[in-house]
């Protein structure tokens, strides 16, 4: 098992006649993952070729996952459009929605979060890597990847990722699969400061995954998604949990890059969620070349194996 | 994107928040049009900078106060002539200073109370909040600390929007009845109005005033608006002040790239936001001092590396360079051809580490050491932090930064 998606999963793509979303919709296929279908509006009944790949388009999410059995989209839709794409996919009754698009308004997201509330669709993102749940076959392949990250460098295993970042989340899962420490699903949860899915969410999952034997954690400064997520790890997590934050040279008050990445006070600086995490026995990771290292540690003075 | 205040407050007019009688001038002689709109007697002069910490600020030439009560408008024209074209320092601006290119004359009002009023998102919520304190005036975090029973929050359902008792309790939080009570509720409905139509990111007044007559008026204006709804708004992009930004991050967004100054002297060149801010923490962790972040993004060009590196290279504080690159998708070789085209076109003269991991990455390895430059490879980001911060030091014995 793994968390949100396996390799079994129908996955659709928004916006796959697009060059962004095209490029990963061949890159998931080679993978061995089942795009079953695109959704570009007005351009129901093309076809999308890659190789022995024929992937119909739809022109709604709501067609697309009649005819194909989809249950999880892909957007890559550009950001004026993308709040709706998200909500078409709410509508139609989606298992969830990963969100790649990056630069979409505040105001939409925060649109887009109230009306999915208590709805059954979940989303991941926007503005995130998306998430892979590594195959068994050379290279990871036959594993479900629904995003931009690269497949080749995952290995099916037992360590859950999570993230609010793209390629730092890369350089976690190189670092396990170079020690052959494999992964159960890596999730990037994005880097804007309103999102569907938070750190928090994505540890339950991990923690009540029985494949899942330990958790990397990756965040950033900005908000407070890592220090809600530690307090709960703290009092329920039985797992080993490694923890790394990125920031901790940022001034206050500037973004880095994400836009949720920006220090509004006291309480969101690397330092302050460092605290936190030692306080909650997370092992840290002092710098990001010490991520993998950093959860055998905390697996071997759990007696857990990894792999 | 910041704005300057008075901006704000033409904005805050348009909707129907009030303030006080005001005008700017960008030149002298614009100084006596900009006064005879506003009635005779005290005035207020304010520089326009983005910086806060105005009316404490120091001018370059030893002039005090980038705000000044004046008692006349003769007097307001000789302190506006003592600003405008003057470098203001304050608490944010650092020891450089911002020139002060326009200068806002306001009426002074008599003031009765000031409060705080500001609408930002609530991130943990999901949702706009509300914040206002009976301590206006003074800075908020301070308020915050010492006595943070004297502030309240409402959040407010997107899905609604500012509900009118939400607007009743927040009025009678702040103490106020009768006449004033109707003057802030207008004023706190036409706010938010503001503050969502527009897309803004934060809008702080502070002070929010009361005064003798019963009327409520926004005295300062703080706004910010989030960057990536400006598509929708051509005419808040339009009020964009290049003066108030880094000229290495204006060219560094023309070329699709993500840069922001920083006072070290080892320059970075990563691949994603993340990657990026660990990257100067992780030069920090082995002693060095990170000259800047820099994210390249997930499918940058050719070109754009070699963009880069001549941003890099234009701040002279910069002693090394370090290079890292986790490609994903990303060809390796790709960037190691980038590079080798950028530093013999810029002829860099400076220690160089590249750490290169992932797609094709034995190809963008072998194109590095065929270039025949002084390229020093690291193999993981500790290794390539350890190398650069040895040579930067190597090069220029003494105390680090």
């Amino acid at each position: 098992m793994a968390i949100l998606i396996t390799p079994e999963t129908r996955i659709l793509v928004q916006g796959i006649t697009g060059d962004f979303g095209g490029r990963h919709a061949r890159l998931s296929l080679d993978y061995g993952t089942r795009v079953v279908a695109g959704v570009t509006p007005g351009k129901g009944g093309l076809v999308f070729e890659h190789g022995p790949h024929r992937v119909p388009i739809f022109s709604s999410v709501v067609d697309a996952a009649k005819a194909t059995g989809a249950t999880v989209s892909a957007i890559f839709v550009p950001p004026p459009f993308a709040a709706d794409a998200i909500l078409e996919c709410a509508d139609a009754g989606l298992d969830l929605v990963v969100a790649i698009t990056e630069g979409i308004p505040v105001r939409d997201m925060v649109r887009v979060k109230r009306a999915m509330a208590g709805g059954r669709t979940r989303l991941v993102g926007p503005n995130c890597p998306g998430l892979v749940t590594p195959g068994s076959g050379a290279g990871s392949h036959g594993g479900c990847r629904i995003g931009i990250a690269p497949g080749y460098i995952h290995r099916k295993g037992h360590v859950g990722v999570v993230s609010r970042s793209g390629t730092l989340t890369y350089e976690a899962v190189y670092q396990l699969t170079v020690r052959a420490i494999g992964q159960s699903t890596c999730v990037g949860i994005g880097g804007d400061p309103v999102n569907g899915t938070s750190h928090l969410d994505v540890i339950r999952m991990f923690n009540d995954d029985p494949e899942t034997r330990g958790i990397v954690m990756i965040g950033e400064i900005g908000g407070s998604t890592e220090v809600e997520a530690a307090r709960w790890i703290k009092a329920n997590c039985k797992k080993p949990v490694a923890g790394f934050i990125a920031g901790a040279t940022a001034p206050a008050g500037r973004r880095m890059g994400h836009a949720g990445a920006i220090v509004g006070g006291a309480e969101d600086t690397a330092a302050a969620k460092i605290s936190v995490f030692r306080e909650c026995g997370i092992e840290v990771a002092v710098t990001p070349s010490d991520m993998a290292e950093a959860l055998i540690r905390a697996a071997d003075a759990a007696g857990v194996a990894l792999s | 994107m910041n704005v300057h205040e008075y901006q704000a407050k033409a904005l805050f007019e348009k909707f129907g928040v009030p303030v006080p009688k005001g005008a700017a001038a960008k030149t002298p002689d614009e100084f006596i049009n900009a006064l005879a709109g506003l009635p005779e007697g005290p005035t207020m002069v304010k520089s326009q900078i983005h910086a806060g910490g105005r009316g404490k600020g120091t001018f370059a030439d030893g002039f005090k106060g980038g705000v000044k009560f004046c008692k006349t408008k003769a007097e307001a024209r000789e302190v506006a002539a003592r600003m405008l074209g003057n470098t203001l320092v304050t608490l944010q601006t650092g020891p450089a200073g911002r020139k002060v290119q326009t200068v806002y004359f306001t009426a002074a009002n008599d003031i009765k109370k000031e409060y705080y009023l500001a609408i930002l998102l609530d991130r943990a919520a999901s949702r706009p909040v509300i914040v206002a304190s009976t301590e206006g005036g003074v800075e908020i975090e301070k308020v915050a600390r010492e006595s943070p029973d004297k502030i309240f929050k409402v959040l407010v359902d997107p899905a609604y929007g500012l509900a009118d008792f939400q607007v009743r309790e927040l009025v009678s939080r702040l103490g106020l009845a009768a006449a004033e009570a109707k003057s802030a509720s207008r004023l706190i409905r036409a706010l938010y109005a503001m503050y969502w139509e527009t897309d803004a990111s934060m809008v702080e007044v502070n002070p929010l005033v009361t005064t003798p007559t019963g009327e409520t008026l926004a005295l300062d204006a703080k706004v910010s608006f989030d960057d990536n709804a400006l598509f929708r708004h051509p005419e808040i992009a339009a009020l964009r002040d290049l003066n108030e930004e880094d000229p290495k991050e204006i060219e560094a967004s023309k070329h699709s790239l993500n840069y922001i100054a920083l006072d070290g002297d080892i320059a970075c060149l990563v691949n994603g936001a993340g990657l990026a801010m660990s990257t100067m923490d992780i030069i920090k962790h082995f002693g060095g001092s990170p000259a800047n972040f820099l994210d390249v993004g997930g499918g940058a060009t050719k070109e754009q590396v070699v963009a880069a590196f001549n941003i890099i290279l234009g701040d002279p504080k910069v002693r090394g360079i370090l290079v890292n690159i986790f490609g994903g998708i990303m060809d390796c070789n790709v960037i190691a051809t980038g590079i080798v085209e950028a530093v013999r076109v810029v002829g860099l003269r400076l220690p160089l580490v590249v750490r290169l991991e992932g797609n094709n990455v034995a190809a963008g390895k072998a194109t590095l050491s065929a270039s025949g430059l002084t390229i020093v490879s690291g193999d993981s980001m500790a290794d390539a932090a350890q190398k650069i911060v040895k040579l930067v030091a190597q090069a220029h014995p003494g105390p680090t930064a």
